[in-house]
């Protein structure tokens, strides 16, 4: 049993991964975010600019926020988003400020209007088509349970299978 | 009874034909909310003399075309016969070069030729973001009095010019020489 003790080292190279592995996504993050001018003169201008960058699409790499994006248009669209915040504009005016010049798909939370009724419907809907089957099968389920007893005739037939007749 | 064994292959069939029609659809084709605006204001140096500052007024007075382009931009160059065919042809093009460096926007153009009139010099993408510009190239139709009525995203090509781009400038041109008349 000489290589007993060794066993606990050749162990911890894989605990090691494993936190590596699950650390290393928030350390290549907080790589990004540092490459950004992040200094703010009041908390509430931070906070409001670190809502927006994650609620501001990047339009040219189309399925990520400004905030994860590494795409040049991404970084134009926060050095705006921070110089407005830092001008006193507030979250509601840098939004429309996007949304005047890319069109309401720069917002990741679209507005509750004519053209987006669908997708604001959709999930209700859903539900209630849902339900509706939901409401079917029990109902299915409960006309089987309510299945009359068997007949007379019936009874005695099952009687003589059985019996082996 | 055996026509509710169907519904499952109907809505399978249907959310098929969704998608289906989806795949056809470009994602890049998003609605310009500047179409029907006047230009944006910018204030930037001409790409061929820093000492010159040009405004969104040096686009406007005629029918014109504004493209945005780069060097590094391999659609941009493949654009660019096209866009000095309709320079020789009498449209104006006016442009931003953006994201660029000054010397080597210069060196292209002298080397392979412009079809550009008036160029404004972007490097920080500044006045492309008071434009909406995603990414190159792009172009705009401005009227005469330069309000912007068409926006490309992408390159032009010889079919979208035959069926939107000249039919909409020789509109453009009968409403300024109509609105001449008039005065």
């Amino acid at each position: 049993m000489s290589h007993c003790p060794h066993q606990p080292l050749r162990r911890l190279p894989l605990w090691l991964a494993a936190l590596v592995a699950w650390l290393l996504p928030a350390g290549l993050a907080m790589a990004v975010a540092i490459g950004e001018p992040i200094e703010f003169e009041t908390e509430a201008q931070q906070r409001q600019y670190q809502t927006l960058v994650r609620e501001l699409r990047c339009t040219v790499c189309q399925s990520e926020t400004i905030h994860e994006s590494n795409a040049e248009l991404a970084a134009d669209m926060r050095r705006r988003v921070y110089q407005m915040t830092l001008d006193g504009h507030d979250g509601d005016a840098i939004v429309d400020f996007m949304v005047a010049r890319y069109g309401d798909y720069v917002r990741y939370r679209p507005p509750v209007q004519a053209n987006t009724a669908v997708l604001w419907a959709s999930p209700f809907l859903l539900a209630l088509i849902g339900a509706g089957f939901w409401w079917q099968i029990i109902r299915g389920r409960r006309q089987m349970a309510q299945r009359p007893e068997f007949t007379e005739q019936e009874r005695a037939a099952l009687k003589r299978l059985n019996r082996g007749e | 009874m055996k026509l509710r064994l169907l519904i499952p292959l109907v809505a399978v069939s249907a959310l098929l034909g969704l998608l289906f029609i989806g795949l056809g659809m470009n994602s890049r084709d998003l609605p310009s909310p500047l179409v029907g605006k006047p230009a944006p204001p910018f204030e930037l140096e001409a790409l061929e003399d820093a000492g010159r500052t040009l405004t969104e007024q040096d686009f406007i007075g005629e029918v014109a075309l504004v493209n945005v382009w780069a060097t590094w931009c391999s659609t941009c160059r493949a654009e660019k016969p096209l866009l000095m065919e309709l320079a020789r042809g009498g449209i104006p093009i006016h442009a931003f070069n953006y994201r660029d460096e000054r010397e080597a926007a210069v060196r292209y153009l002298d080397v392979s030729g412009s079809p550009y009139e008036v160029i404004a010099y972007d490097p920080s993408g500044d006045a492309g973001m008071d434009w909406g510009v995603y990414a190159t190239p792009e172009t705009y139709v401005l009227d005469h009095r330069g309000v912007i009525r068409y926006k490309r995203i992408g390159p032009l090509n010889r079919q979208l010019l035959l069926d939107e781009v000249l039919p909409l400038v020789e509109k453009l041109r009968a409403e300024q020489e109509q609105e001449a008349a008039q005065t």
